[in-house]
C-alpha cells in the first residue's frame, strides 16, 4: 500500500482536477462572467446616461453585479462532485476534508472570482471611472471576490442536494456578504474618486484573511453533516 | 465536577417534565411584569417634551429589538451545544427559539417605522440599527427557509446549527461594518433617539417590560420545544405512556 500523499499534495491535485475539467467544459465558468456584464448592461440602461451620474453610481453596479454573479456561481461549486460521489470519497479518503474543499474553493474563485476581477476595470472605464482609479478597483474586488467565494464556499456546503437551493443560497450568502459590499463599494468609490483607498482595502483584505481561515472549516462541517 | 445534570437534560422524557414544570414559572411572572409595566408606560410615565405621547411606543419598541438579538444568540448557543454533544433536545430549543425570534426583530422593526413616522418624519431610515435589525430578521428567515428545506430531521438540525455559528460569528462583523458606512453617510447626530440619560420614571418601565418580555420569550420558546420534543418522539414509548395517562389516547 502506497503512503497517503500529504495535504498539500492532495490539495493541489484536486486543484488541478478542477481546473482541467473547467477547461474542458468552458460554459460553466463563462456563465458568471456573462452574467456580470448583462447585469452591469442594464444600469445604464435603466438610468438616462449621464457620465457624470454613472460614474456616481458606478461602485454601486459594481458591487451588486460582483455579489449576485459570485451567488450565481456559487450554485456550481460542490453540486456535480456532491452528486456523483467524489465528495463522499473525499471524506473518507484519509486526507483533509476541509484542505481538498479549500482547494475545490480555490479552483472556484480561480475560474469565477479571478475572471470577474479581470473584467471590473473595464467595467469601471465604460461607467466613465478614470485611468488612474482601475489598480484600485482590480484591487477591491480581487479581495472582495476572494472572501465572496469562501462564504459561497459555506452557503454551497449548507445547500448541498436541496432540490430548491437557488433562492435560498442567496437569502443565506448575501446578508453575509454585507460588509464586503460596504468595503469593496467604498474603496471603488474611493479610487474613483482619485483619493487614498488603502484603509477600506486593508479592511477587505481582513475580511478575505478571516474568510481564509474559518470559512473551510464551516464548509467541511456543512458538507460532511449533508453526506452522513 | 459530575456533568451527570446535564446529560440528563439530553434526555427527552426528562426535558419534556422539567420544561412543562418551568413553564409556568414564566408564565405568571410574563403576565404581572407586563400588567405592571404597560401601567407605567401608559400611566406613570409623563409623555416626552419633545416627542409628546409617541415616546411611549418605546416600550414596546426597546424590548423587542433587544431581545432580538439575545433570541439570536440563544438559538447559536442551544445550535452548538446540539451539534458539539449531539444532544437532539438541544436542537429543539434551537429550532423554538427562530420563529419567536423572527418575531420579535418584525415587531422590532414594525414598532421602529411606526414610532419613526412622527419622530424623524419617516417611516424608515437607513440607520445601522435599523439595517442591522433587518439583517437579523434575514437571517432568522434565512435559517428558517434552511430548515424547512431538509426534510431529514437530524440532517435538518445539524445543517441549521452550523449556519447560526456562522450567523453568530459575523454578528460583529456586520454590525460594526453597518457602523462604519453609517459614518461615512450621514451624521449620526440627527437620528440619536433617546438619548443617554433617561430619568428614572421612563426607564423602570422599559426594565420592568424588557424583563416581562424575557419571561415570555422562554414561555413561548419552552412551550414550543417541548410540543418539538413530543412531535419527533411520537413513537417513543414514554409519550404513549405520557397519553394514555393523561387519558387522551386510548389504543392509538
Amino acid at each position: 500500500m502506497t503512503p497517503l500523499p500529504s495535504t498539500f499534495s492532495a490539495a493541489a491535485r484536486v486543484l488541478r482536477r478542477d481546473l482541467t475539467l473547467a477547461v474542458r467544459r468552458a460554459g460553466d465558468w463563462l456563465q458568471p462572467v456573462a452574467f456580470f456584464v448583462i447585469v452591469l448592461l442594464l444600469f445604464p440602461l435603466a438610468l438616462d446616461p449621464e457620465p457624470a451620474r454613472l460614474r456616481l453610481l458606478a461602485p454601486a453596479a459594481l458591487w451588486i453585479a460582483v455579489l449576485l454573479s459570485s451567488v450565481l456561481a456559487t450554485d456550481f461549486l460542490f453540486r456535480e462532485d456532491g452528486r456523483d460521489g467524489t465528495l463522499e470519497l473525499f471524506a473518507v479518503s484519509g486526507q483533509s476534508f476541509a484542505g481538498l474543499l479549500f482547494a475545490k474553493t480555490a479552483a472556484h474563485w480561480l475560474l469565477t472570482g479571478l475572471p470577474l476581477a479581470l473584467v471590473s476595470p473595464l467595467a469601471a472605464l465604460s461607467f466613465g471611472a478614470p485611468a488612474a482609479a482601475l489598480p484600485g478597483v482590480l484591487a477591491a474586488v480581487l479581495l472582495g471576490s476572494l472572501s465572496l467565494s469562501l462564504l459561497g464556499a459555506v452557503g454551497a456546503g449548507l445547500t448541498l442536494g436541496l432540490r430548491r437551493a437557488g433562492a435560498l443560497l442567496s437569502l443565506l450568502v448575501l446578508p453575509l456578504a454585507i460588509p464586503t459590499l460596504i468595503f469593496g463599494a467604498r474603496a471603488t468609490a474611493l479610487a474613483i474618486g482619485g483619493e487614498d483607498a488603502s484603509a477600506a482595502l486593508y479592511l477587505l483584505g481582513a475580511l478575505a484573511v478571516f474568510g481564509l481561515t474559518l470559512a473551510p472549516l464551516a464548509a467541511a462541517a456543512a458538507v460532511r453533516i449533508s453526506l452522513e | 465536577m459530575s456533568w451527570a445534570w446535564f446529560h440528563r437534560f439530553g434526555s427527552a422524557p426528562y426535558f419534556y417534565r422539567v420544561a412543562g414544570r418551568l413553564t409556568p414559572w414564566f408564565a405568571w411572572p410574563a403576565g404581572i411584569l407586563i400588567a405592571i409595566g404597560l401601567y407605567g408606560a401608559l400611566v406613570v410615565a409623563p409623555p416626552d417634551y419633545q416627542q409628546s405621547e409617541t415616546v411611549r411606543i418605546m416600550y414596546v419598541h426597546v424590548p423587542t429589538a433587544w431581545l432580538s438579538l439575545m433570541t439570536y444568540s440563544w438559538m447559536a448557543v442551544a445550535a452548538a451545544v446540539g451539534l458539539i454533544w449531539r444532544i437532539k433536545v438541544a436542537h429543539a430549543v434551537a429550532a423554538a427559539c427562530a420563529p419567536a425570534g423572527a418575531t420579535f426583530t418584525a415587531v422590532a422593526l414594525a414598532s421602529g417605522m411606526i414610532w419613526g413616522q412622527p419622530t424623524w418624519g419617516t417611516w424608515w431610515a437607513w440607520e445601522p440599527r435599523v439595517i442591522f435589525e433587518l439583517v437579523l430578521l434575514l437571517f432568522f428567515l434565512g435559517y428558517l427557509g434552511l430548515r424547512g428545506a431538509i426534510d431529514d430531521p437530524t440532517r435538518a438540525d445539524r445543517t441549521s446549527a452550523v449556519l447560526a455559528i456562522v450567523g453568530i460569528v459575523n454578528v460583529p462583523i456586520i454590525h460594526y461594518s453597518v457602523e462604519w458606512w453609517n459614518t461615512l453617510h450621514q451624521p449620526a447626530s440627527i437620528l440619536k433617539s433617546g438619548g443617554p440619560s433617561m430619568p428614572w420614571v421612563m426607564l423602570w418601565p422599559l426594565l420592568v417590560m424588557w424583563l416581562g418580555f424575557t419571561c415570555y420569550f422562554f414561555v413561548i420558546m419552552l412551550t414550543r420545544a417541548r410540543a418539538e420534543v413530543l412531535r419527533r418522539e411520537r413513537g417513543g414509548s414514554w409519550v404513549r405512556n405520557l397519553l394514555s395517562q393523561d387519558g387522551v389516547a386510548g389504543s392509538a
